[in-house]
Order: C-alpha cells, then sequence, then structure tokens
C-alpha cells in the first residue's frame, strides 16, 4: 500500500502549492463559511431556502444580472427547488418574452413557458453597461463554480459592505466591501433587512437572504449535485468492495510462488 | 508459446486458421512470462491503457453533444452538463481522467528511471513512450481549449503565440495556425479535430509500445534479465491479471474521489468563465500537469530561448539510453544513482511549483536553477555516473534476493569455501 501513499502525497503536495498561490494573489479577506447542507459526500440542498432564493434572485438580483443557462422548467426538476409544474408555470409566466413571427411577420410578445431560458434582465451587454455605469452584472448561471471560493465567497461578498476607512477614496459607482478584491466593487449593497417578503414567513434577515440566494445559486451551478454525491457513494462502495475481493484473489494466485 | 494455441470451438478454429488473432491475443495477455517480482509500481501500464480507452469512450459520446464553435461552444458544454442524460458524469470524468492520465504516466516515467527499464534492450519501447508523452500533451492541451473559458481562450493564446518566437516565418505560421489574425472559431474547430484524432494516434503507439515490450519481455525490480518460461517468471494470466485489477480498481477509488466529490478541484474557477477576448485574466496557469514544462519556458528572459529549453526539455528524454552510461539498470543497485534519480524527481516536484507562482524574484532565479539542474541531471550526471559509479554485485537470479539472510549467509559460504 505504499505506492498509494507515497502517489497520494506527493500529489496533495503539489497540490496544496497551488493553492498557496491563488491565495496569496487575491490579498481579500478570508471568506465566512457558513454550514452548507450541500457539503460533504452526502449533501443535500435545502429545498425550501432553494425556493426561497429562487424569490431573492427573482426580486433583488434579477433587476440586474441574467441567468440564461437556467430554463423555468429547471425549477420543477429532481435535486432543484422542486417547485410543483403549476407553480413554475405561473412563475414563468409572470415574464415576457418574444413570439415566434406571426403570420403577417410581427414579432409580438407572449408569456413564458416552462421551456423557455430565464429571462434577461437587457437586451444585450451594451444596454447592462449603459444602465450600471459601464459596468456589466454578470451572468449568474454558473457564478459559484466561476469564482475561488465558490458559495462561501459569494455569501460573505452579499454581506461585506461596511462602511470605508476614512483614508479610502471611493470614485462615484464604486462601493467598499472587505471580501471583493482590493476591497471595491461596482455592485452597491442590495440586502438590508427586509428586502423580500417570504411567502413562507421566514423572518428576511440580510443573513437569511445571502444563504438562501447562495443556496439557490449553487444549485443552479451544479445541478446535479445530490445525485453525483448519491451515485459516487454507491459507486466507491461497490469499488472497496470489489478491491478487497480481489485483495484477497491476487493473494491465493501468488501464494505458491516465492 | 502462442503457436501452440488451438482454439476450443469448431468456429475458433475456423477464424483462427484464417487470420491467428486469438493467437495473437492469447500469446500477449494469457501465458505471456513475466518477472515473477514486479512490484506495483508495474500495475501502472495497464492503468494508463484504461486511462486511454476511458477517455477515448467518454470522449467521443461528448463529441456527440459538443458543438466546436466559439459562439456556441461555452454554451454546449453547459448543455452536456445539464441536459444531456448523465452529461455531467461523462464530462467529469473526461476532464479529471485527463488528470489522472497524466498522474499515471508519471509515475509509469519515474518507475522506468528508477529500474532503469529504458536501457538496452528496451530503448525503443523508451522511445515509443517518449512519443505517446509527447501525443498526450498535445491532446491535452487542445482539449483543455475546447470548453471556450477564460484558460481556454488565454491559455491558446498563450501557446500558439509561441510559435511566433520563430524567426523569419513566426508570425506567419502563427496566423497560419490560427486560420486568421486572433485565436477564434477557425482555431477552436481545427483544435476539436486534432484533439478526436490525436487519441487514435496514441492507441497506435500505444499497440507499438506493448509489441516492442514483448519481445524482451519486462525489466523487473532487480534490473537483471531473466529466462522466459524459467522459474523466474510466471504466466501473465492470472498472476498478473489479477494483481493489474486489484491496483486499477484502488486506482479507481481515488478516480470516483475526484469526479463524484471534488470535479472541480483540478480545474481552474476562471474556465467557468466564458471566453473573453478583450478581459486577459489575472494569472494564466496552465493545468498542473504542464507546470514544470511552464517553469523551464518562462526561467529564459528570451521567448525564442525559451521554446527551445520546453521543448528540449521533453526531447532530451528520447536520448535517455545513450545519456545514461551504466551498464547496471535498478537503481537499487547502483547507490549514487539512487540518491540523484530521488534529486531528480524532487527537482521536478519543485519546478512545477515554480511553474504555479509569478514568474519574478526569488521564484525566478529558483527556476533558472531548477531548469539548469533538470538538464544537467540528462547530460552531466547521467554520462558520468556510469564511470565514477561503484555499483553493487547484481543477483544471478530473482530467487537470490528473496533468500531469507540466514539462506543468503548459507549460500555466500558455500560459494566462499568453492572459490
Amino acid at each position: 500500500m505504499k505506492f498509494i501513499i507515497n502517489l497520494f502525497a506527493s500529489f496533495l503536495l503539489l497540490l496544496s502549492f497551488s493553492f498557496t498561490q491563488l491565495h496569496a494573489a487575491g490579498e481579500m479577506k478570508e471568506p465566512m463559511h457558513p454550514d452548507w447542507s450541500f457539503e460533504g459526500p452526502l449533501g443535500k440542498f435545502e429545498r425550501a431556502s432553494l425556493q426561497r432564493g429562487y424569490q431573492v434572485y427573482t426580486e433583488v438580483c434579477s433587476g440586474c444580472h441574467s441567468m440564461n443557462l437556467l430554463s423555468y422548467r429547471n425549477l420543477i426538476e429532481e435535486g432543484g427547488p422542486e417547485f410543483s409544474e403549476s407553480q413554475a408555470k405561473a412563475m414563468a409566466a409572470a415574464f415576457e418574452v418574444k413570439a415566434a413571427p406571426n403570420a403577417d411577420g410581427e414579432v409580438e410578445m407572449r408569456p413564458a413557458i416552462l421551456s423557455d431560458k430565464f429571462v434577461s434582465p437587457y437586451e444585450n451587454e451594451q444596454q447592462g453597461r449603459a444602465a450600471n455605469g459601464g459596468a456589466y452584472p454578470p451572468d449568474l448561471s454558473v457564478m459559484v463554480k466561476a469564482r475561488h471560493g465558490g458559495a462561501d465567497y459569494l455569501y460573505s461578498l452579499l454581506l461585506g459592505y461596511v462602511d470605508a476607512p476614512s483614508d479610502i477614496k471611493l470614485d462615484d459607482g464604486v462601493y467598499y466591501n472587505e471580501y471583493a478584491k482590493g476591497q471595491k466593487i461596482a455592485m452597491p449593497q442590495v440586502l438590508y433587512e427586509d428586502a423580500v417578503v417570504y411567502t413562507d414567513g421566514t423572518a428576511a434577515t440580510p443573513e437569511q437572504m445571502a444563504r438562501d440566494v447562495t443556496m439557490f445559486l449553487t444549485w443552479a451551478a451544479e445541478p446535479k449535485l445530490e445525485a453525483r454525491k448519491r451515485i459516487g457513494f454507491k459507486v466507491i462502495s461497490y469499488l472497496l468492495i470489489l478491491s478487497v475481493l480481489l485483495y484477497f484473489t491476487n493473494r491465493q494466485i501468488w501464494k505458491d510462488t516465492h | 508459446m502462442s503457436e501452440n494455441y488451438a482454439p476450443k470451438s469448431a468456429v475458433g478454429r475456423w477464424f483462427n486458421d484464417r487470420l491467428p488473432l486469438l493467437n495473437l491475443i492469447y500469446g500477449h495477455l494469457l501465458p505471456y512470462p513475466t518477472p515473477k517480482n514486479l512490484n506495483y509500481w508495474w500495475t501502472f501500464g495497464g492503468i494508463l491503457t484504461f486511462c486511454l480507452v476511458t477517455q477515448i469512450i467518454t470522449g467521443l459520446v461528448l463529441a456527440m453533444h459538443y458543438v466546436a464553435d466559439a459562439d456556441l461552444a461555452f454554451a454546449s458544454v453547459e448543455h452536456i452538463m445539464r441536459d444531456v442524460n448523465y452529461g455531467w458524469l461523462l464530462r467529469y470524468i473526461h476532464a479529471n481522467g485527463a488528470s489522472l492520465f497524466f498522474m499515471a504516466v508519471y509515475i509509469h516515467m519515474a518507475r522506468s528511471l528508477f529500474y532503469g527499464s529504458y536501457k538496452e534492450p528496451r530503448e525503443l519501447i523508451w522511445i515509443i513512450g517518449v512519443f505517446i508523452f509527447l501525443l498526450m500533451i498535445a491532446t491535452a492541451f487542445m482539449g483543455y481549449v475546447l470548453p471556450w473559458g477564460q484558460m481556454s481562450f488565454w491559455g491558446a493564446t498563450v501557446i500558439t503565440n509561441l510559435f511566433s518566437a520563430i524567426p523569419l516565418v513566426g508570425e506567419s505560421v502563427t496566423n497560419w495556425l490560427w486560420g486568421g489574425y486572433a485565436v477564434g472559431s477557425p482555431l477552436l474547430t481545427r483544435f476539436f479535430t486534432l484533439h478526436y484524432l490525436m487519441p487514435f494516434l496514441i492507441f497506435a503507439l500505444v499497440i507499438l509500445h506493448v509489441w516492442a515490450l514483448h519481445v524482451p519481455g519486462n525489466n523487473n525490480p532487480e534490473g537483471i534479465n531473466v529466462v522466459q518460461g524459467s522459474q523466474d517468471t510466471v504466466p501473465f494470466h492470472p498472476h498478473y491479471v489479477v494483481k493489474d485489477m486489484f491496483a486499477l480498481v484502488v486506482f479507481l477509488v481515488v478516480f470516483a474521489g475526484f469526479v463524484f466529490f471534488v470535479p472541480n478541484l483540478l480545474g481552474h474557477t476562471d474556465n467557468y468563465i466564458e471566453a473573453n477576448p478583450l478581459q486577459t485574466p489575472e494569472h494564466i496557469v496552465p493545468e498542473w500537469y504542464f507546470l514544470p514544462f511552464y517553469a523551464i519556458l518562462r526561467s529564459v528572459p528570451d521567448k525564442l530561448g525559451g521554446v527551445i529549453l520546453m521543448v528540449s526539455a521533453i526531447a532530451i528524454l528520447a536520448f535517455l539510453p545513450w545519456l545514461d552510461t551504466s551498464k547496471v539498470r535498478s537503481a537499487k543497485y547502483r547507490p549514487l544513482y539512487r540518491q540523484f534519480v530521488w534529486l531528480f524527481f524532487a527537482n521536478v516536484i519543485l519546478l512545477g511549483y515554480l511553474g504555479a507562482q509569478t514568474a519574478d524574484g526569488l521564484f525566478l532565479i529558483i527556476g533558472r536553477i531548477a531548469t539548469a539542474y533538470y538538464f544537467a541531471h540528462f547530460i552531466i550526471i547521467l554520462p558520468l555516473l556510469g564511470y565514477i559509479e561503484k555499483t553493487k554485485p547484481l543477483p544471478k537470479s530473482l530467487s537470490e534476493p528473496v533468500l531469507s539472510p540466514e539462506e543468503r549467509q548459507m549460500k555466500a559460504a558455500a560459494s566462499g569455501a568453492s572459490a
């Protein structure tokens, strides 16, 4: 078994090298680490939190940020918020999309249906920039996987708005955030007490909203997370049993060879 | 051995009389005489074959859903992750499979270095291996470009720009590679084509690699010649088939650990940001398995010089059988080489570490020393060692080193008396 230990040790050594590098690069505050239900080998999302998170995204974030890799049908799929079909249809219908050209070649608007992608706040990137002082609010579909620190980082960033130290001068449209790189960010603070009124009656504290929307974004970036961990657990159990059987088979075969 | 094989079924005999394919497979897989003392470092050949086949099969299915166009590639990969049945599994196996493939190949190469497997009469096996490694590098690099994330795009830009270092025709060559004046759709499409082709070339070379191996037979930890079919060998099946399977399953546990529980650990977060030609990432870092070569590239202030040195770092491996002047294969019997080979491994890991750092200040100085040492190992240390090293006496056969201390003492006493 020495070879596995050796192999693993040298490999982990290499990995740790690359991580120390990444941490040194950013010079930002170490993000907070709330207890995420989706962590660990058998982690799952909290259904209610995902549903609240969708509400926060729609009512707060979606004013500026698109999520154009998601469709409304994803909201009813297993392992996600698991809204009922009628709920998701109603959610989709709250948005309007361009219909296919009619017989006269005119393009009219129609309510969105389950198969439509999440409706974007802006027609195009230029419009998004124009509306936000030149900074384009990035798409959030895979944001959790596109930032070092993932869910912890996003959660901390949403809650990281504090008063800037007096020696720091901020330009127009730039905000002070402890967790942002260089402590400066173009996004203003959005999560204030009761920024949304949760339909399930949960108290909408900034921490609660940050938690819910980060959970929702984690699911959006990794919609098959629950299936992945469930299958992985079975696969590894199977392989471990097989390896024990093979170990003894191997010993049996070699017992007369000296 | 293989000549004596007769299929049991009538259909098998009919087929085999017309095309002795079964003979070939039988001879190479079943009774093939293998040294009885191969340790677990020897199981990586089988593991690598598994890796290659896995990459080809998962890649084939991924290619059915992937779109090689700069505007669509990123979304098509996400389509695979979200909408294709078990697409996430295929992609994570393929992406992590590449990393584990390299992990296994580095171990396989290190084993060859340690036990002198590249030496006469196995030089050609080693050289074919170097070509396989070269093709693997090209395949992996092009594969990393396909998702068209930020690292894909900027990695492709940095590496293809290296060709502009060629004197006189550099710029023309680069534009020819790009199929235009910048990295974009034409490059992506041709990288996809080549990424699809190369694994099959690797597969062909693997067949040659194994064929060439089966002529002299395996080297072994003692590094001595064994007589095929003697007491020193065992039939490949079942002894090594089962041992290799056990090692493979243990390897698969590690593999599955990555795929199912930390599938993005070995990747870079920036590659989940769609390629943007107008925004350069803060650090452009290659995949971990290229880092030592990246460090060598950056240790030279001149672009052309860096490229030449990086290519030489791989090319020099092909000359290893003649750079190493010692007749003794295994490091077990070479007290000096044994220390230098570990130093060499440590130096490569150090280069890998430096490849992930910004190339300035102290890192750059250490990088230059490590690069110099990398080459010194091949062109100074190895040739000299053969002349100055006093090697330990080699055992006559494989049975000898596994004798108990008492038996060895008796044997030594007996041979002393007869001398």
